[in-house]
């Protein structure tokens, strides 16, 4: 069971209270009316799925409710942050290189 | 290739042994293939001996990264059925069926195919409308499915309580008499030893790094660990890892990957006849030939690599198994392990050319890809060899993706696979 | 229970540490045998002599005691308290033994000791590694007749439980700083030092005491005093310290990840009669700041010809077996050897009075000391030699030993053999952190090297040998621990000291002299399987290369002990065959549970009533009370149909209808999800979350609502109330209610973020009455306050705030039946107040409860539908005739792009139409399928299949709903539904069975 750190609640809390939800950073067309069938097949069944640092949406569904990201490595399943919902990306270079260092081991 | 018989048995013990061969050779690599097959798991190794057996392309390599049946097929609780809803699958898998009956005579190896019966309990009013609906379009495409009443239930299975006090009392069940179970070692043995006795090259710690194209974007051969593999085609079947090698060709998926986990109890005297399902429950179980009861756990929550998941995932699986069969609760968990499955939209797989020349996939088999093993060897040897797909396979194109021509056995049935 | 302990043949007065003023009984294949308290059933099995306890798996070879702990591989027993506590499989070396025991052996038929599964060792020749995937495979048809059931027969080793187990078990979660997994003299070392330091501590031990190897290792002296007692003075200590908890018969068997270890506590298995309240075994879910390993080493056997035969165990054990239980393995011990700790065994055994005729070492030159201390005890040691065979059967009689480089054969009686080919550290904890080992090729061992966690390794499982360094790496590990997470606490120095316990030298892995290749002797590596040395061989020959592929090939280390004693002799092996280096075979993954954990431990408390919660509406105990009978809906339990007496399902149901559209029917509309949205952007949320236009609906109007997903596939259905201009109620499925909520958040906010909305699920708040029928106005408005009921204030699909019963409602004039009705929300704790109230008055005229049977029949008369049962995830708004529903000018909604997609637009999708049986008496089966030709070939073209079908009492008439290719262009067409006996004819209709212009919702 993961540890998960909650941005929002700003705490570390057990796996079973939040739910994932997928990839991040894919967003919404304002125009999905629009969309080719090829966009429309990109947006919502085409994932990178990548073997690494990853990253993904988290609601802490069974505490705060919110919504959040988080980068993740996927062959560690260790996490390198957690971030609200609506920032950018995270500059992974800042991350210190303990914790990146932990996430490849 | 020595011919195993209870003959061959009968004389080798009379000798310590000492005749038997290597099963399959470690060839010398060459420089080229007419066709590469990345991934020696089930799938990869059925696919290289159909292109071998029924279409004679014999100048073969299958490249694995590890150790030949290592990923999903050594790691599945061997579970066997067609009993699927829609036509495609029931094609697909029915044809699977059909391969499992004579596999062990085909590939002169004893696969242990075990038609002891698979039984998907009923628990509430949705899942007999649901089963129901199963049995009646598997009748009508010649899969066998019956419906058994909760009494009939307990007969076909005496472990399972259907006291109307549980609390999800079983309220029928759907039979499926010729699914069961097989070894799935054997199966990835048994391939690789046929293929190979074809002149098949398994390649084994020999992973892929790359995929080479050509000027015209075909695929002209792969990177490995072992130097440059050149090759007309290029068929990926690295369960798992589908997304990870795909990428090498700058194809993205439509999959996800997940950590699915299973485990065994300590091997006890035969006490379980069959197979037994349940999807509101959430367990599946069977015993081994060994003795051991297998449990299938569902997948944990998030993408994964690791071949780990959560004890949670574990004991949520526990609660189901004994809550259906209260009579396990003193058994004892002797070893559990995780694996990766690609899961597509739809969780039905993709068995198809790419948009790359010369690539083709098979993969998105989520948790239920053993049970195909035999068919989608069968027909993916047959869609590498035509550039066309087998009639059991047209229906499991990337394009569906597209088009919204989905297979979606989950959402029709909220049945797991 | 005066059981004298003079007839334990094998209990040597003045030694070990049980009192002989606590002697028990137990029972062994029925006959009662004396021990003592503290002894495990092994200790008091060799005591009574006892050496063969069960047969092997494949061969049925007899089989004794091993070991003296959890990495036995062929003591395996049935225990049984009672009928219904019977449990087998137990290692008859960590059960302890309580007054009453029953024991029982295994895999044996009709004894134990005349077994008639003998015939496979002499058929052993046939039985080679993976004999059965080369035979058994013609005739076809003997695989499932013959073959098959015959392997089956022959598997399994204990019989499973046939009763529901009566005990319970418990778990507990723990937070700790410090989590130190064995408490020998490292793991108690480190757990003092961490604990003096502050931290808060547990320490775990599978064992019933702390000690670890102390038990056995009579020449440890710590703080001056023995090192046994030495290590429960500090158990004490620990137990006695605020910070720290002291976990006894506690086995840590699963390491996940971030340092979440999984403990198993065994609490009452070795009691004779444990208190009712107290669970059989507690599942410790601990997550740790830092985790010590301390799991020591297990010591190997010598994989020599037939050094499986009953009364050959490791040298450990039988120093165990002596210094701790006071019991000596046999009269006559023999030692085989090719490590020192085999010595010190023999001179314990010796001072006790045991006769050892010889040690057999494979070394040509061990150690000095302890050659000189054999020869002051007057110790035959044999250098340079081997035990080429054991003699005896069922119990060791001699051993047959030669030189290692060749010579003659001398033939040595005896009555046990002990035997050590060196140690290996346990790194299965260590492994299963994902932490990756390294080869200490100068000891022959793996030993951790990289770190995955936040983890250390110390003592033996680190592969630290002397004594004095463990105790420094235990206290610094302790106190690194310590000071890493409790920054602030007072520093207290930890100063143990301790002398003896002297580095052991001297390994063997593999094949011993006498079993090398070309050698047809059954020297066994994996007892319970029965692998030999030349199974492994055998793998390697045919192939497999991989220590997966040898593993899975030979079953080696598959066995209940998980290759504990095995796997090393096994990579050793395959590794000399295929002319490898140990490291570049490497080894098989070590997988969670370190040893064997008991189901019932892992569900503990999620069973019967608390598997999974069930939920029930306000008002079921008024619906028990007018005897309703129940189904269950996802987690709710509802109310199904209300027979009176006499009444079968289908005569209520039928009354239920009959009487709803006649008169009025009450219904229980609880489970619905509720939602509250609410917000100055509420309105055009709603607007795109729904298919439907949302925007102009007016406050006080109501409007049926569809959602999809992006995919454009019906996601669930609802009404939608407008309480005010930022204000609405939105119903949903009653399975669909928090799946609905999630959707609804993830768009809130991710990706309209900017929208002022808020989102609140109401579903437990509300209970909810529908009333129904032409009386329902009649029945309603005695007690309601505050509202015009009438059709002009209060059309169909309309709603109001005001009070019933005096409590506050939000009323709802709307049908999920066709007939005229009332939706009464009331706060949810006034639900059974207000039911009760209506209930009485509905009975009084005549009217009843209907339950879901009945909603289901009385909505599918006039063709509304259930998502998930008319609609299964592959049906789109129009394909379900609700096109009307979807908003034409809308620019977006959630599914707008999925529906436009080809397939969703293409011809003869299948569409939701009505269908009557040309008979007008066939009740169709829910699921059947459709076809347009019943006596077409298998397989048969289906074009469709009924997704609703029921006797409708009010059309006289069976009626159904179907989901066919092209619905809505066929009606009037002649269909099919081929059953297993009979094909029934159908015609293609309007899903509407009654009232077809819709009047009487109207009233």
């Amino acid at each position: 069971m993961l540890l998960i750190h909650c941005p929002y609640c700003a705490e570390e809390r057990p796996e079973t209270e939040f739910a994932h939800a997928g990839e991040a950073h894919i967003e919404r067309s304002t125009q999905m009316g629009e969309l080719t069938d090829e966009g429309f097949a990109n947006f919502f069944f085409y994932r990178d799925n990548t073997k690494g640092i990853t990253y993904e949406r988290w609601r802490h569904i069974h505490g705060c409710g919110r919504f959040f990201n988080a980068a993740r490595d996927t062959v560690s399943d260790k996490f390198l942050v957690t971030y609200k919902a609506g920032e950018p990306k995270p500059d992974l270079s800042e991350i210190d290189n303990q914790t990146k260092a932990g996430a490849k081991s | 290739m020595r011919r195993f018989s209870g003959f061959a048995v009968a004389r080798e013990a009379m000798r310590a042994h000492k005749g038997w061969e290597k099963q399959w050779d470690n060839p010398e690599l060459k420089s080229s293939y007419d066709v590469i097959i990345i991934g020696a798991g089930g799938h990869g190794l059925a696919t290289a001996y159909y292109l071998a057996k029924e279409h004679g392309i014999t100048n073969v390599a299958v490249l694995e990264k590890g150790w030949l049946g290592g990923g999903n097929t050594g790691r599945n609780t061997t579970i066997i059925r067609s009993n699927y809803l829609f036509d495609e699958s029931a094609g697909l898998y029915n044809h699977a069926v059909k391969l499992w009956e004579g596999l062990s005579q085909d590939l002169n190896y004893n696969v242990m195919f075990s038609q002891r019966g698979v039984m998907m309990m009923a628990h509430n009013v949705h899942d007999v409308q649901v089963f129901k609906r199963h049995v009646h379009a598997n009748r009508l495409n010649g899969v066998d499915n019956e419906w058994l009443t909760p009494e009939q239930a307990k007969e076909y299975c005496p472990p399972l309580d259907i006291s109307k006090s549980a609390r999800y009392p079983v309220r029928g069940a759907a039979l499926q008499r010729k699914g069961g179970t097989a070894r799935h070692d054997a199966v990835a043995w048994g391939y690789a030893r046929a293929a190979a006795a074809r002149g098949v090259h398994i390649v084994q710690n020999c992973e892929v790094k790359g995929i080479r194209r050509g000027a015209s974007g075909e695929v002209t051969g792969v990177e490995t660990s072992r130097g440059f593999i050149g090759a007309k085609k290029v068929g990926v079947v690295a369960a798992g890892n589908t997304s990870h090698v795909m990428q090498m060709a700058d194809v993205q998926m439509p999959l996800e990957s997940y950590p699915l986990q299973a485990l065994v109890s300590e091997p006890v005297k035969p006490c379980f006849p069959c197979v037994v399902m349940s999807n509101t429950v959430h367990a599946y179980i069977s015993q081994s030939d060994k003795g051991e009861l297998v449990i299938g756990a569902g997948t944990d929550q998030y993408t994964s690599y690791s071949q780990t998941g959560g004890l949670h995932v574990i004991q949520h699986t526990l609660d189901a198994i004994c809550e259906i069969f209260p009579i396990f609760s003193r058994m004892k968990m002797l070893r559990s392990w995780g694996g990766i499955v690609d899961v597509t939209p739809d969780r039905s797989p993709i068995i198809a050319q790419t948009p790359v020349e010369g690539l083709y996939v098979n993969c998105g088999w989520g948790t239920g890809g053993f049970k195909a093993t035999p068919g989608s060897g069968h027909v993916f040897a047959h869609t590498i060899a035509n550039a066309a797909p087998h009639k059991f396979n047209e229906g499991y194109t990337m394009e569906r993706f597209t088009s919204g021509r989905l297979i979606d056995e989950a959402a029709a049935a909220a049945v797991s696979h | 229970m005066n059981a004298p302990v003079s007839i334990q043949p094998n209990r040597i007065p003045g030694k070990g540490r049980l009192s002989a003023a606590d002697p028990l009984r137990f029972t062994f294949d029925g006959k009662t045998l004396p021990a003592l308290k503290g002894d495990t059933v092994a200790s008091a099995l060799i005591a009574n002599d006892i050496h063969l306890v069960g047969r092997s798996f494949k061969y049925h070879r007899p089989r004794g005691i091993v070991s003296a702990g959890s990495e036995e591989p062929n003591a395996l027993l049935g225990i049984q308290r009672d009928v219904a506590r019977h449990t087998p499989n137990i290692r008859a070396t960590v059960q302890e033994v309580y007054d009453g025991l029953e024991a029982t052996s295994q895999n044996r038929w009709p004894s134990l000791k005349y077994d008639i599964g003998e015939i496979n060792d002499i058929a052993s020749p046939l039985l080679s590694a993976g004999f059965y995937y080369k035979t058994f495979m013609w005739p076809r048809k003997a695989w499932d007749k013959v073959y098959e059931p015959f392997i089956r027969k022959a598997a399994g080793l204990g019989k499973a439980p046939v009763h529901k187990d009566p005990d319970h078990y418990s778990s507990q979660h723990e937070h700790c700083d410090v989590l130190i997994l064995g408490g020998g003299i490292a793991g108690l070392s480190a757990a003092l030092a961490a604990a003096k330091n502050g931290a808060r501590v547990i320490i775990c031990d599978e064992q019933a005491t702390f000690g670890g190897a102390l038990h056995f290792d009579s020449d440890v002296t710590v703080d001056g005093m023995d090192g046994f007692s030495w290590a429960q003075k500090v158990t004490a200590e620990l137990a006695a310290m605020d910070n720290a908890r002291v976990l006894l018969r506690t086995t840590a068997f699963g390491y996940y990840a971030q340092n979440y270890v999984a403990l198993i506590e065994r609490v009452t298995e070795h009691l004779s009669a444990p208190r009712a309240d107290l669970p059989r075994e507690r599942l410790w879910e601990v997550r740790a700041k830092k985790v010590i390993i301390a799991t020591g080493s297990i010591e190997r056997h010598m994989v020599f010809a037939n050094n499986d035969r009953p009364g050959i165990l490791l040298a450990s054990a039988a120093r165990t077996y002596l210094n701790h239980y006071g019991v000596g393995v046999g009269k006559n011990v023999g030692v085989y050897t090719a490590n020192d700790s085999a010595y010190a065994a023999a001179f314990d055994l010796k001072e006790a009075g045991i006769n050892i005729p010889a040690i057999v070492d494979v070394r040509d030159n061990p150690n000095e000391e302890l050659l000189a201390k054999a020869s002051a005890l007057g110790i035959r040691v044999l250098t340079g030699h081997g035990v080429m065979a054991a003699g005896g059967k069922l119990r060791v009689s001699s051993m047959s030993v030669a030189p290692v480089n060749g010579g003659a054969n001398e033939v040595i009686a005896v009555d046990s053999i002990i035997m050590s080919g060196g140690w290996t550290p346990s790194v299965h904890m260590f492994s299963q952190s994902r932490g990756k080992v390294t080869y200490d090729a100068d000891k022959s061992r793996f030993v951790p090297g990289v770190y995955a966690q936040d983890c250390v390794s110390i003592g033996a499982c680190n592969g630290t040998d002397n004594l004095s360094a463990t105790i420094d790496e235990a206290i610094a590990a302790g106190e690194d621990a310590a000071r890493a997470v409790r920054h602030n606490a007072k520093q207290s120095a930890t100063a143990i000291n301790a002398t003896g316990g002297e580095a052991w030298e001297g390994t063997l892995i593999g094949a011993a002299p006498g079993a090398e290749a070309g050698k047809v002797v059954k020297a066994f590596v994996d007892f319970q399987n029965d692998v030999t040395a030349k199974d492994i061989r055998l793998a390697v020959q045919e192939g497999f290369h991989s220590i997966e592929h040898v593993k899975r090939f030979t079953t080696n280390g598959m066995a209940t002990d998980q290759g504990k004693l095995s796997n090393m002799h096994g990579l050793a092996i395959a590794a000399e065959a295929l002319g490898k280096d140990l490291p570049e075979v490497g080894l098989t993954t070590f997988r969670a549970p370190y040893t064997p954990v008991t189901f019932g431990a892992l569900v503990s408390h999620s069973k019967g009533t608390l598997f999974e919660p069930t939920r029930k509406t306000p008002m079921h105990d008024s619906e028990v009370a007018i005897g309703a009978v129940f189904e269950d809906v996802g987690s709710w339990k509802r109310a199904w149909y209300y027979p009176k007496t006499g009444e079968d399902m289908h005569a209520a149901v039928n009354r239920e209808c009959k009487t709803a559209r006649t008169n009025v029917g009450m219904f229980d509309a609880s489970t619905l999800g509720k939602i509250e949205v609410v917000g100055p952007d509420a309105a055009e949320f709603l607007n795109l979350i729904y298919t439907n236009p949302f925007l102009k609906l007016g406050v006080g109007k109501l409007r049926y609502g569809i959602m999809c997903r992006e995919d454009g596939f019906i996601y669930d259905d609802g009404v939608v109330a407008r309480i005010a201009e930022d204000r609405f109620h939105v119903t949903t499925t009653t399975g669909g209610a928090p799946r609905v909520l999630n959707m609804m958040e993830d768009y809130l906010q991710t990706e309209f973020p900017h929208m002022k909305v808020w989102l609140t699920s109401t579903s437990e708040q509300w209970a909810v009455i529908a009333v129904q029928g032409p009386k329902s106005r009649d029945i309603v408005s005695p007690f309601v306050e505050g509202i015009d009921l009438s059709t002009e204030a209060l059309p169909h699909m309309s709603m109001a705030e005001g009070t019933i019963c005096g409590v506050p409602t939000r009323l709802m004039r709307m049908s999920f039946t066709g007939e005229m009705g009332f939706e009464i929300n009331v706060p949810a704790d006034y639900g059974r107040a207000v039911w009760d109230t209506l209930y009485q008055a509905v009975e009084e005229a005549g009217g009843c409860a209907y339950g879901t049977e009945a909603m289901h029949v009385l909505r599918a008369e006039k063709g509304y539908i259930i998502v998930g049962q008319d609609t299964d995830g592959t049906v789109t708004p129009y394909d379900a005739g609700l096109g009307w529903a979807v908003g034409k000018k809308k620019t977006d909604f959630v599914g707008i792009r999925g529906l436009k997609r080809p397939d969703l637009v293409a011809e003869g999708r299948r569409q939701l139409v009505g269908l009557k049986s040309v008979d007008g008496r066939s009740v169709l089966e829910e699921g059947a399928q459709i076809v347009d030709d019943p006596n077409q070939p298998m397989p048969m073209k289906m074009i469709g299949w009924v997704s609703s079908s029921y006797w409708s009492g009010n059309a006289q008439k069976p009626i159904a709903m179907a989901l066919i290719e092209d619905g809505f262009n066929l009606m009037g067409k002649k269909l099919y539904v081929p059953m297993a006996n009979e094909v029934i004819e159908v015609e293609v209709c309007k899903a509407v069975f009654v009232d077809e212009e819709g009047g009487r919702l109207h009233g």
